[in-house]
Formats: C-alpha cells, sequence, structure tokens
C-alpha cells in the first residue's frame, strides 16, 4: 500500500525522525495561514502518489504567505504530470506548506528488502535527489549498503559506517545517527516494505531531515496496523481496480483490448502473454483466486465489462479441486443474469473439463469454447477481428 | 526416483482441522500419502478422520508418531511461528501453503532456520508432490504422472497447465515443486536444482518463473556452470508494466530489474530451452528428452 509524503512524514516524526515543520492544505486559504505561521520561506508541495513532482511543477517556493496562497491556488486541481504518472496526469487534491530550509548537501537514504539474502539493507549515497535505480546503474560505487541481522537489528556501528561514509561531521554525524535508527525502527515497527528518504537534507545549521519521505507498507501486515487502513487515498487508483478491490477480486487494468478472467496469478499472467502472442494485448490482469465460484466469475464479469476498451472477454480456469463443471455452471448462471455484447471465449481444464465443456456448448449462450490454451487465445484473438 | 518426500514420508498436518487444512488433509490421505498426525494447539487428544491422531504441539508428534515432515496451514498471523515450531521439534522438511505472511516474520523465519537443519517450502505455495508417492499439498493429484522430470515453479495453476501438458504427452514427473511466490521464501530454483542434480532418476527439469526478483537469473548461473541434463523454462509476465504487483507479492518490476524479458536472455545464454508460449511448456520438455 502506498501512502502520501505527509502521511508518510507523520508516522515518520513519531518514531522520532526529523522532518520541517509543515500542515497539510485543501484550500489557497489554508495554505496562505500555514505559511504565515511557519512565517519566512515556505515550500508548496502537491500530494500525488507519483514521484518525479519537482519536475513536473508540483514544488515550488513562496516567498510570502500571498505567494504561497497564489501557488496553492495553481497547484489544487491541476492534473499533475509527472514521468510516473502517464501523460494523463494526476489531479492534485492536497498540499503540504513546510518551511523552506537553508540546505548544504542533498544525500540518498533508503530501506529495502534484499530477497537473496533474506535481509533487510540499509541504503545511503551522497546522490540525493537522483533516482537511486540511476545510481546504481551507473556509479554502484556511491551507494554504500549495510544488510541487517535480524536478529538483532541496525546496530550503532553499522550508522557509523553510513554516516562518516557519507562523510558528515561533527553535529552531522549525532543528529545523522538519530535519524537512522529512528528510520529503522519506523520501517520494522510500521511493517514497511519500502522506505526511501530522498533527499535526505543536511542544512547549514547541522540538522539531518527528510525533505521528502515515501512509504510503502506490507498489505499482508495490515492485519497488524489497523490504523494505516484509512491512509489508503482511493483517489490516486485506478476506478476499476477500487471497485475490483471491493469483491475481493485481484485486477489490473491494462490498455489492451482482450478482457481476461484465470485463477491463479501466474496462470494469469501467462493468459495475457498469450493473447499478445496470439496478435493482440490483455486489456486487464484479473486473478479470480482458487474458488472461481459464480458469485467471483459474475463479479469478474461486472469489472471486465465496466472497461470501455475491452473488445473480447477469454476466461482461463485449471480446475484443480474445483471442478470445471462447476465453474462452467458459474459461469452460464453469471451471463445469464448480465448483457454481454461482446465474445467470450472459455477454456476449461482439469478436472471434468470434457462436462464443463459440453454445459457450456449446451447452455445456447454465445460462447465459444477453447480446447487448449493455444486455441482459446487464437479465437478471442480471431473474435474481435 | 524422486526428491525430499516419497513413501517413507510421514507427515503432520500443522491446522488438520480449519478449513483447508482438513479438507486437503482428507485429499492427501486419499492420494496415499501417510499422514500420520495432525497438530492444533488446544485440540490435543482428537482424532481427524476417526483415524489420525491430533497433538497440541508438533514436539509430541514427532515423539509419538515420528513425524518427518510437515505441511502447514495455519493462518498468517499466526504461520511463521507454526513454521519455527516445526522447525525446533526437528522437522526435516517443512511446507508451508499459507498465504499472506508479513514480510517481517518471513524475515524471522529465514533468520531462525540459518543455524537449523531444516527445509522449508514456500511460503505462498501449492506444495510439493512425488507422483504416484507421495502428495503434499493443495495440488489436484491426477494431473500427476510418474517418471522422470522434475518440475520446480513460482506459480500454482500456471504449474498444473504445464504438468498437465507433460503427462498428457506421456512424460511423466519425479518431483513437482512449487516453491511459491512471495519475496522471501524457503526454497528456491537454484537449491531445488542441486537436489535434482543429485537425483539420477531425474532426467530433465521444467522451471516456471515470473517477473521479478532475480531468483531465475541465479538458477541460470548455476545451470550453466553445474548442470548438464535438459531444462525447458518459461516466463510469465512479458506484458506486465513495471512497477505493478501482478497477484504474488514477489512478481513485481522495481526498475529496470526482473523483466521477462532479462531473464530469458539470461536463461537463454545458459543453455535453458525458454518456451516462447505457455502452450509449450510440456511439447519443449518431450522433444529434448528423445
Amino acid at each position: 500500500m502506498k501512502i502520501h509524503e505527509y502521511q508518510a512524514k507523520e508516522i515518520l516524526k513519531k518514531f522520532g525522525v526529523a522532518v520541517p515543520r509543515g500542515s497539510l492544505a485543501t484550500t489557497a486559504a489554508e495554505a496562505k495561514k500555514i505559511a504565515a505561521e511557519l512565517g519566512g520561506t515556505v515550500v508548496v508541495k502537491a500530494q500525488i502518489h507519483a514521484g518525479g513532482r519537482g519536475k513536473g511543477g508540483g514544488v515550488k517556493l513562496a516567498k510570502s504567505p500571498e505567494e504561497a496562497e497564489k501557488i496553492a491556488k495553481a497547484m489544487l486541481g491541476m492534473k499533475l504530470v509527472t514521468h510516473q504518472t502517464g501523460p494523463q496526469g494526476k489531479e492534485v487534491h492536497q498540499v503540504l506548506v513546510e518551511e523552506g530550509l537553508a540546505i548544504e548537501r542533498e544525500l540518498y537514504l533508503g530501506i529495502v528488502l534484499d530477497r537473496a539474502k533474506k535481509q533487510l539493507v540499509f541504503m545511503a549515497s551522497t546522490e540525493g535527489g537522483v533516482e537511486i535505480e540511476k545510481v546504481a546503474a551507473e556509479t554502484p560505487e556511491k551507494i554504500l549498503k549495510e544488510y541487517i541481522d535480524p536478529a538483532v537489528g541496525f546496530q550503532p556501528f553499522q550508522a557509523r559506517k553510513l554516516a562518516f561514509g557519507l562523510g558528515l561531521k561533527g553535529d552531522q554525524v549525532k543528529n545523522a545517527l538519530k535519524f537512522f535508527a529512528a528510520l529503522y525502527r519506523a520501517y520494522v515497527q510500521s511493517d514497511c516494505s519500502l522506505a526511501e528518504i530522498n533527499p535526505l537534507v543536511v542544512t547549514k545549521d547541522g540538522q539531518v531531515l527528510a525533505l521528502d519521505a515515501k512509504i510503502n507498507f506490507d498489505d499482508n501486515a495490515l492485519f497488524r496496523h489497523p490504523d494505516f487502513v484509512p491512509l489508503r487515498d482511493v483517489n490516486e487508483e485506478e476506478p476499476l481496480e477500487v471497485e475490483a478491490s471491493k469483491y475481493n477480486l485481484n485486477y489490473i487494468k491494462l490498455d489492451g483490448e482482450v478482457g481476461c478472467m484465470v485463477n491463479g496469478a501466474g496462470l494469469a499472467m501467462a493468459t495475457m502473454d498469450m493473447i499478445k502472442l496470439a496478435g493482440s494485448a490483455p486489456a486487464n490482469f484479473l486473478d479470480v483466486g482458487g474458488g472461481a465460484n459464480p458469485e467471483t466469475v459474475e463479479n469478474g464479469f461486472k469489472i471486465l465489462l465496466s472497461d470501455k476498451n475491452v473488445k473480447g472477454v477469454l476466461i482461463n480456469i485449471f480446475g484443480g479441486i474445483v471442478r470445471c463443471d462447476r465453474v462452467a455452471k458459474g459461469v452460464i448462471e453469471a451471463a445469464g443474469k448480465m448483457k454481454i455484447n461482446v465474445p467470450v471465449v472459455v477454456r476449461l481444464e482439469g478436472t471434468n473439463a470434457e462436462e464443463a465443456a459440453q454445459l457450456l456448448e449446451e447452455s445456447g449462450m454465445a460462447f465459444e469454447v477453447g480446447r487448449t490454451f493455444e486455441e482459446a487465445a487464437r479465437k478471442i484473438v480471431a473474435a474481435i477481428r | 526416483m524422486s526428491i525430499l518426500v516419497d513413501k517413507n514420508t510421514r507427515l503432520v498436518v500443522q491446522g488438520i482441522t480449519g478449513g483447508e487444512g482438513s479438507f486437503h488433509a482428507k485429499q492427501m490421505m486419499e492420494y496415499g500419502t501417510n499422514v500420520v498426525a495432525g497438530v492444533v494447539p488446544g485440540k490435543g487428544g482428537q482424532k481427524f478422520e476417526d483415524k489420525v491422531p491430533v497433538f497440541d504441539a508438533v514436539a509430541e508428534a514427532v515423539r509419538k508418531e515420528g513425524a518427518n515432515v510437515s505441511v502447514v496451514f495455519v493462518p498468517p498471523a499466526f504461520a511463521a511461528d507454526a513454521i519455527m515450531e516445526a522447525a525446533d521439534a526437528g522437522i526435516a522438511l517443512v511446507v508451508c501453503i499459507t498465504e499472506g505472511i508479513p514480510v517481517m516474520d518471513m524475515l524471522n523465519v529465514a533468520n531462525y532456520l540459518k543455524t537449523r537443519s531444516t527445509r522449508l517450502i514456500g511460503p505462498n505455495c501449492p506444495g510439493i508432490i512425488s507422483p504416484g508417492k507421495c502428495k503434499i499439498g493443495i495440488m489436484p493429484g491426477f494431473i500427476h504422472k510418474e517418471g522422470n522430470v522434475g518440475v520446480i515453479s513460482r506459480s500454482g495453476t500456471l504449474t498444473y497447465e504445464a504438468v498437465k501438458q507433460l503427462s498428457d504427452l506421456g512424460v511423466g514427473q519425479s518431483t513437482c515443486i512449487g516453491i511459491g511466490g512471495d519475496p522471501i521464501i524457503g526454497t528456491t530454483f537454484t537449491d531445488a536444482l542441486k537436489l535434482f542434480k543429485d537425483d539420477p532418476e531425474t532426467k530433465g527439469v521444467v522451471l516456471i518463473g515470473e517477473i521479478g526478483g532475480t531468483a531465475e537469473q541465479e538458477a541460470a548461473a548455476y545451470i550453466k556452470e553445474n548442470f548438464d541434463r535438459p531444462v525447458v523454462a518459461f516466463v510469465a509476465g512479458r506484458t506486465a508494466p513495471p512497477g505493478r504487483r501482478m497477484g504474488h507479492a514477489g512478481a513485481i518490476i522495481s526498475g529496470s530489474e526482473g523483466t521477462a524479458q532479462e531473464k530469458i536472455e539470461i536463461l537463454q545464454n545458459a543453455g535453458v530451452h525458454v518456451a516462447e508460449s505457455p502452450a509449450v511448456i510440456g511439447a519443449t520438455m518431450k522433444k529434448l528428452l528423445k
């Protein structure tokens, strides 16, 4: 789960991570008031989930409360386009107004999971404000890494290695050690799946603060953090995906024309690939789970058919423990209830696949049956041409 | 032959009275798996299906019934604890089916297992089967056929698809392992390849990967240096966009890392026969075995 910068900073602050003073505004008047309270130069930052906001005009300096008001007015409601939003952009509904800082250095800090080592790794780099993937590709020697033993956690000596490795001195070191330890605590205790402070700034007076903050949570651990659930911002998500999540369906919208409904994530991806090989493109990823009962099939149809790009639907279910004839009955029942005006190809394989094919063929509905994986993909692509 | 599980396997089912646990325990027993015990804390003393004794602790199942392999159907919040309990009781192989275990819990499990001889398969996997001998997990038994091809996969239903293709073509399997779709798993592709290498009866291996992570790349490096039997691979997710998690927590392309194309190229360079289409995984293997 992704959250906004202002939410990430509020959480980090609770753990003792230093962040600039500031507040959230949803109107220009609020932005003005916050700027007046902060005094001096402030920064107005658009709150959307995508990165690259600065270059897209979503981060601006204001020298007075009036200027902050003007900037916020222009920013609120605008469609911010960055390299991560796609050309349609994201609408800005709220801005974070923060104190301006006298910045001496911009650094990078992040905690991620190293799957192969099965450990968390604390990364730091002198190349702040740059995408870390770019640094990793071009100058990997500039990334310092400390692997964390889960039994003892992140140790002070590791924090010192990073701080001195970044070339920090005096009070900067002291502040950095406190910052690093707090960030690690926040990561572990909040069940994060990513924490990135880019840039981490060192001010002229030796403070070390998170100028930006990005945190993702491990969805599997949300049961331990009921207080995080309301932090979800559905405005940031694809409406159809929000709708699908209400039915507990795992759906991701893509931009092709063949809607697909599959049980299992791996088979769903393989089905998308198969559609591509057959000469078209998948409109979505949809995993209806192992069960695939009439209700999930019906909900799946609802979601697929609300996507206007969908010209045909391919259903690919491998019935293992679930019997195919039961899935077929579900498909027939769901289709009977709904108006389906695009071609549908169904391929059911596994337990009782023959009975299922017969049921579908005798249903009187306009289903085509694909006996093999390949035939099913070919048939749906031919049907929409 | 087969690897890890066979007729000598004495299985304990952790969470045997739950919905999933009881259903699949029955399925496994019907297949012929030797289910010797169940464990549900607080339900010790009961009998499952009137014959399998249920204990409060895994250690008891080991002591009284000689259990040597465990399968975990415990809910996600308690699954990490269940895996560690099995390891502590001296179980040699733990197969964790549970989906949705927090990464932070699995970090602790991985660390705990480092100092023990217990092997973990999964979590979030269909399990392991040596056709005709022993089925541990949730896969449909009937699609499998006894034989000489090893199957290793990160997926569930896509594995069934590949296995059915093999069986329909008359190509049987020695052992099929679902290693799981999570970021942190116990047994990797490379670990499983090493086990198949030591099994002279396994004449070839099918490897089913997907986007995300670097497990396929590591397997390719191992195959190139150490594995001289035919390997067929398929990598799902060539049409998946970066930054989106495709169902499995592990299936996400981050930055430029973990794309299907990258994995396919590295596997091909290692001499692996990569199936272009998921529909020809079985046929590609059959051709190589001739």
